[in-house]
């Protein structure tokens, strides 16, 4: 396998699950807000931080009302993580390894970008904005299951699927990030809490399987438990470590990306995360995102093109 | 069709065809069809109009999913857009095409010879036969060629067409591409529409397929590997996803199953041979088939500052320890001034007479020539002589006094590099045109592949029309379409 080929591979799946994975923020925020009160509610400026591209947004936009945040997130090409954004990097990043991939995923790939484009304004109306979202993660289900059915699941199958792993385990830290600082818990939220925390699973499609795993009660720490701990949930940091791991077994020369790996789930397992608040969580979460980060960093310099 | 609709669902009407002033390849000057396209035109009288509407429609979707595309230069954002492709298909009667293959068979023979005999000997010229002062001026003449034996003596192992038939219906060779011809892909694919748009109709007609080509090229490729390996690494060398065929570079070596390579995957290592970067490390390559011009191929070599290529390749080629395909310097035939040689070329290697004839051709640099040019600019079409894609033509007929004048300040200034041809009347072919059946120009384009052992010719080839009423360019990059191409019996 080309290392371009490989390292083109990866990103794709990469920007493919960005995607998606903003689309189902958007989403669930927006479920959130019809719940909590004016006052309670975080509004849609926590979103922002989610994908840390504030800056940017600020340069552009004068506040954080609805209009500016969703086009933002969803349609604007100037922010680098838009929705719009990341499928037109998906495409072009496709369109290089259109003889390696399924024609099928290319054709996916490319029907949802242009579907996109089509209908961007169809993501800045109320109404069509939840259907247009679903569209986004359904199609972005279809491309990944069309890989994963279509693709032999060889070297390249294995570089698709890193990225996809490593880009949903830094999206489940920085949810947790951004969500758990915004929870507010003074007397008037106090009633609200649950409904925040419940808004993170969702965020991350596991509160049906939070109940089944954990309990009908939230709880913070389980919920922390769940995201970072989980062995079974797919979108779970560990979880992800985990199959990052497994699918490094099947690749050339991999003992030194195998020993990386086992370092983080070890130093993940050693976190008594379920008893972290305030400033230690984000402090922790700050230290896992840069370990994910190192990751990222060491696959590139053994693997990709220099 | 239900009786509601039927305001919307007459028969298609090909009774205001003009089949007169032009050659139509589907139906004659009494508005008959042919007799190889009268199972077609039964198919086609019984479809309502909004039937064939519908199936354009369904097409044109097919092309957008399927990410048929092409490049335009200079569009600004948008790199790539989807390929025309009209759904009447361009039918050819199989007898027929069995001649024409048999003459691009023996032209390309000729022309590779031609090139052979230039990094030579030139024999050629020293008998006479080639003007010395045409090599000596050639823009397409390597000389880092020189001397330098690719496998078999072949120089150009895929060679691109362009054939026309003018309005007596004969058939002529306008020129050959030489250097990197494109369109093959198109050929595949818009039949791979066709059969999703019209299954029904391939059930009644005999069409020969085309799809045999990638495993063609493939075994073509393998075989000119410098190792005898069972499975030689056989690469397609593209410059990346803004050249105009990045579509096709893809697609081939998707269909062929080897790597889509950019420059900076390969390196020339101390050993002269060619590796690609893998995640396992190099991995040496045997054939490059390139889509990369000549003066990009490698920095070491032409451009200094070429980012696409591969320094050393030339190295690693001249040594023997790559095979490039076409190879560097096939491209000095691939010259309209060289095309009017052709006729002599089979003659002086091998002796026979032309079977496809070339279109009559002025040479600028020969006085009587340019003086005939000069007083008919407005009836003739003039080329330069290594343009392609459509790209710094003159049309006479379509042509103001201004763009004759400074077409004639051009061809003064440089007379080798300018060839002029009576504007033909190029055939047309029924084509949609929103709810309106009417002819349109088309050319066709057939690859030739020859490896030394055997020669190969597509199935027909890639047609191509000009969408536009009138129009005589069928250049993509000129707003030109293209139609599937139909052997039948």
């Amino acid at each position: 396998m080309l290392s371009r080929v490989a390292e083109t591979l990866y990103w794709t799946a990469r920007y493919v699950e960005r995607a998606e994975n903003l689309a189902r923020l958007i989403n669930v925020n927006n479920l959130l807000l019809m719940d909590l009160p004016k006052g309670v509610s975080p509004g849609w400026e926590p979103l922002i931080d989610i994908i840390g591209n504030r800056e940017t947004f600020e340069e552009i936009y004068s506040d954080f009302s609805e209009k500016n945040v969703l086009k933002f997130l969803t349609i604007d090409s100037r922010n680098p993580s838009s929705i719009i954004n990341s499928l037109q990097y998906a495409r072009d990043n496709a369109r290089t390894i259109r003889d390696v991939v399924p024609r099928e995923m290319w054709e996916a790939v490319n029907r949802l970008h242009m579907s996109m484009k089509e209908n961007s304004n169809s993501f800045l109306s109320k109404r069509g904005r939840f259907a247009s979202l679903k569209e986004v993660i359904n199609q972005t289900l279809l491309i990944f299951g069309t890989m994963d059915a279509t693709m032999s699941h060889d070297e390249g199958y294995f570089f698709w699927r890193f990225g996809s792993a490593l880009e949903r385990a830094d999206m489940t830290s920085r949810i947790i990030d951004v969500r758990s600082s915004s929870i507010k818990d003074d007397h008037i939220a106090l009633p609200f809490e649950n409904i925040q925390w419940m808004s993170v699973l969702r965020s991350l499609s596991g509160y049906q399987m939070y109940r089944q795993k954990m309990g009908v009660r939230i709880r913070p720490g389980d919920v922390l438990k769940f995201m970072l701990h989980g062995e079974e949930f797919p979108r779970s940091v560990m979880f992800c470590l985990h199959k990052l791991k497994s699918l490094f077994i099947n690749v050339p020369d991999n003992a030194a990306m195998i020993e990386r790996i086992d370092h983080s789930i070890t130093e993940l397992e050693k976190q008594p995360v379920a008893n972290l608040q305030g400033k230690a969580l984000h402090d922790y979460i700050d230290e896992l995102q840069i370990d994910l980060a190192d990751i990222h960093q060491q696959l590139s310099e053994q693997y990709f093109l220099h | 069709m239900s009786k509601q609709t039927q305001s919307q669902s007459q028969s298609v009407d090909l009774s205001g065809y003009d089949g007169v002033n032009f050659y139509d390849e589907l139906i004659d000057e009494n508005g008959k069809p042919r007799e190889h396209g009268k199972v077609l035109m039964d198919y086609l009288s019984q479809l309502s109009t909004s039937e064939l509407k519908s199936a354009q429609d369904a097409a044109d979707l097919a092309v957008k999913e399927m990410g048929i595309t092409f490049t335009v230069y200079g569009e600004g954002s948008s790199i790539d857009r989807s390929w025309p492709i009209d759904i009447i298909p361009r039918i050819i009667a199989n007898r027929e095409w069995k001649q024409i293959e048999a003459g691009l068979k023996q032209r390309v023979k000729a022309l590779n010879m031609f090139i052979d005999d230039l990094y030579h000997d030139q024999k050629i010229i020293k008998d006479g036969v080639f003007p010395k002062e045409l090599l000596s001026k050639s823009v397409n003449f390597r000389k880092q060629c020189v001397g330098i034996t690719p496998p078999e003596n072949i120089w150009a192992h895929i060679c691109g067409s362009d054939l026309v038939r003018d309005k007596d219906g004969t058939m002529y060779v306008l020129e050959d591409n030489l250097r990197v011809p494109s369109g093959v892909s198109y050929m595949l694919e818009n039949r791979s529409v066709i059969k999703r748009v019209f299954p029904d109709m391939f059930e009644q007609m005999d069409v020969l397929p085309v799809n045999d080509y990638p495993s063609q090229l493939f075994d073509m490729l393998a075989s000119l590997s410098p190792r005898p390996l069972d499975k030689p690494e056989v690469v397609v060398l593209t410059p990346g996803i803004y050249n105009s065929a990045y579509f096709e570079h893809c697609y081939l070596a998707q269909e062929m199953g080897c790597e889509l390579v950019e420059g900076r995957d390969l390196v020339v290592e101390r050993d002269d041979c060619v590796y690609m970067k893998t995640i396992q490390g190099l991995r040496r390559v045997d054939v490059i088939y390139r889509r990369i011009d000549d003066m990009f191929l490698d920095p070491e070599a032409f451009h200094p500052d070429s980012m696409l290529g591969v320094p050393g390749l030339m190295r690693a080629w001249s040594k023997g320890k790559v095979t490039l395909v076409n190879a560097p310097g096939a491209g000095v035939a691939d010259d309209k001034v060289v095309y009017t040689y052709v006729p002599d070329m089979i003659r002086y290697y091998l002796s026979e007479e032309i079977k496809l004839p070339n279109v009559d051709t002025y040479r600028c640099y020969e006085p009587d020539d340019f003086k005939y040019v000069e007083a008919n600019i407005d009836k003739l079409v003039i080329k330069p002589a290594n343009e392609s894609g459509g790209y710094g033509l003159l049309i006479g007929p379509k042509s103001t006094k201004k763009q004759q004048q400074e077409t004639l300040a051009q061809i003064k200034a440089d007379p080798r590099n300018w060839i002029a041809q009576p504007t033909l009347n190029l055939s047309t072919v029924p084509t949609i045109d929103g709810d309106k059946i009417e002819g349109r120009h088309v050319d066709l384009r057939p690859f030739i592949l020859s490896s030394g052992q055997s020669t190969y010719v597509t199935t027909g080839g890639l047609t191509r029309v000009a969408l536009v009423k009138g129009s005589l360019v069928v250049n993509s990059s000129q707003g030109g379409g293209s139609k599937d191409t139909w052997i039948v019996d």
